[in-house]
């Protein structure tokens, strides 16, 4: 069992680091902490991705008759546009942030709740 | 010709795709809406041709750069797509036509061409998502369309636009990244993302635990995405405050094509043996279908902002789309497919009248519009088309897709369903008739004796979008045509 969680501990990381995520996007009411929340939850994925990419004793994908064995590398592509899509949407999200202080004077989500009356 | 044709599934996407950045570069607003729209009537011109072509010649598939599938990325054009292609597209024209007066009202001087680059943007995404035939690239065609869609919301007036887009981009995310998931799980089982391929390779490992998680998490996440209830929370507040346009825009598509690819992914991918046999995906589907006709009725009777009111409509709406889905026949899908359609003409329209009255008063509140009616005949009356056709009356093109809903429904001997179809269609005629009223019966307020119709190129795709609701009304022949051979496809799982 202990030698199961171990061979798939990258796994288990990502599995973790998609629920501290998923939780601070669902329980913290800063916005900020919002998408800091959502960008582990991101980030979880990429680690997905990644580790099933990965094979055993494989090497990075490199033309080269001296390697054999190599790395899928089509799943670390995908990735790496999506890491580009979470880029976009922090940086997207974070401005939304910054206009929403400026005519808010806040970033609580509960008190931002209460401050257009009729929601 | 003969070089243009054979490119044309690329050409739909590119032709956008271009378009948006040119757009940014123009600077100026009339530049850059005279490019957005003709890449959008081109983009409504290709969907056009291709599908004339896939209802008389069949399937298209396209290689992108020549590199054949499944290792290259294929675009695979058939009826069902091409019939969604050709909404969104039609839509996006018409809606840009009705763009500029109120653009540049609602839109700060000196930003409105970064306005249609962002709604040419979300074009391409949205076609991108519905002509794909690689799992993959629909999460980034979601992503496209969803981003550029967040900042289209947050152009609104109200400063709640910029609450309302944050809500969305934060749901939004979390369900593209339920797709993200659940796509790669099912390339860690199969080792293919191309559609076709996938399909072929999901029966031999039907028993296997990854399969089932993958198509939860898809599942999940296109639920979101199309705001099927209780996964809707991001949908009033998105459409309410959104500029005019916009909101005919998403209203009319955005749900659509999420809904038509769970409809690709569920009968053509993972086959309705697998869902609706081995996972009890009919009572998942139906149950909140149900509930979302009642509750998003219910909602709408009680607000007091006409645009919450139809973007409430919009949820009950997306709740019939979705029973029709839950009932995994033949005739079902078509439902579907045609409420897709039909609702799309629909909301556009309502949404569009709503914008010209916005235009006028600068408020979409029930008290502030009392009276206007009389003193906006042309808008009043596609008001009334639109409204009509969101109850299901006869000669609207509400009723040929309730129609289809009922017979698909009383195939299966569900009577009790029909009863509760037609029992939430009373609750949109209180709605609407809440709505005329205000409009037609009561009394104008002291500062609105004499408002008059808006701008010409406002009305004019308005009414436009209310007599096609008038027109698929009465002449069903090529939407029932192009949605019966869809599902047909659709239902055999043809890629």
């Amino acid at each position: 069992m202990l030698q199961a969680i171990l061979d798939h501990y990258n796994y288990w990381i990502a599995i973790v680091l998609m629920m501290v995520g998923f939780y601070t996007v669902v329980a913290r009411s800063n916005l900020i902490k919002k998408l800091v929340g959502l960008n582990i939850f991101q980030t979880s994925v990429f680690l997905l991705y990644i580790s099933m990419g990965k094979v055993t004793g494989g090497t990075a994908p490199i033309l080269d008759d001296r390697y054999t064995i190599y790395s899928n590398p089509i799943p670390h592509v995908l990735i790496l546009t999506a890491i580009v899509v979470g880029v976009a949407t922090t940086a997207l999200g974070l401005s939304l942030v910054v206009r929403i202080r400026e005519s808010y004077g806040t970033i609580e989500d509960n008190e931002l709740d209460l401050m257009d009356g009729e929601t | 010709m003969n070089v243009v044709l054979p490119h044309l599934p690329a050409l739909q996407v590119v032709i956008p795709l271009i378009a948006a950045p040119l757009c940014l570069l123009a600077g100026r607003a009339s530049l850059a809406w005279t490019i957005a729209f003709l890449a959008s009537a081109c983009a409504t011109a290709a969907a056009a041709i291709l599908a004339y072509q896939t209802l008389h010649h069949g399937p298209i598939s396209y290689h992108m750069g020549g590199w054949a599938p499944p290792w290259g990325i294929e675009y695979a054009v058939d009826s069902a797509n091409a019939f969604i292609l050709l909404l969104v597209s039609g839509i996006a024209t018409v809606v840009l036509l009705y763009c500029p007066s109120s653009v540049s009202k609602e839109i700060r001087a000196g930003r409105e061409h970064m306005f249609y680059c962002m709604f040419i943007l979300c074009l391409t995404g949205l076609l991108g998502i519905a002509i794909t035939g690689d799992a993959f690239n629909v999460f980034v065609f979601l992503e496209i369309s969803s981003l550029s869609s967040y900042a289209l919301i947050a152009m609104g007036s109200q400063r709640k636009a910029l609450t309302a887009s944050f809500q969305y981009l934060i749901m939004g995310t979390i369900g593209a990244t339920f797709f993200l998931i659940g796509v790669g799980l099912l390339y860690m089982i199969t080792g293919t993302l191309n559609l076709a391929d996938l399909q072929t390779r999901i029966p031999q490992i039907q028993d296997s635990r990854p399969l089932l998680a993958a198509f939860a998490f898809i599942t999940v996440g296109l639920a979101l995405k199309a705001a099927l209830f209780p996964l809707h929370l991001w949908l009033p507040n998105a459409y309410a405050y959104a500029p005019s346009g916009v909101s005919a825009f998403m209203a009319a598509t955005a749900t659509k094509v999420s809904l038509y690819v769970l409809l690709r992914f569920t009968f053509t991918l993972f086959g309705a043996e697998f869902a609706f046999g081995e996972l009890p995906l009919h009572w998942v589907l139906l149950v909140p279908a149900v509930i979302a006709m009642f509750a998003g009725s219910f909602s709408a009777i009680f607000q007091h902002d006409i645009k919450r009111m139809l973007a409430y409509s919009s949820v009950a709406q997306i709740g019939y789309i979705t029973l029709a889905i839950a009932l995994a026949s033949q005739a079902g899908v078509q439902a579907a497919m045609l409420h897709m359609f039909n609702h799309g003409l629909m909301k556009a329209a309502l949404f569009c009248a709503l914008g010209c009255i916005f235009y006028r008063i600068g408020s979409t509140r029930i008290e502030d519009m009392a009276g206007l009616g009389r003193q906006m005949p042309w808008t009043f009356a596609a008001i009334v088309a639109g409204g009509l056709s969101l109850l299901g009356a006869p000669l609207t093109a509400g009723f040929i897709s309730k129609w289809f809903l009922v017979q698909a429904a009383l195939e299966q001997s569900l009577w009790w369903l029909v009863v509760l179809i037609v029992a939430s269609s009373m609750l949109a005629v209180v709605y609407v008739w809440r709505l005329v009223e205000a409009l037609y019966f009561k009394e104008p307020a002291a500062g609105r004796k004499n408002v008059r119709e808006a701008p010409l190129s406002m009305l004019l795709p308005t009414l436009l979008l209310a007599a096609a609701n008038i027109y698929f009304g009465l002449d069903t022949r090529l939407t029932v045509e192009l949605t019966g051979n869809a599902a047909v496809l659709l239902m055999q799982g043809h890629m």
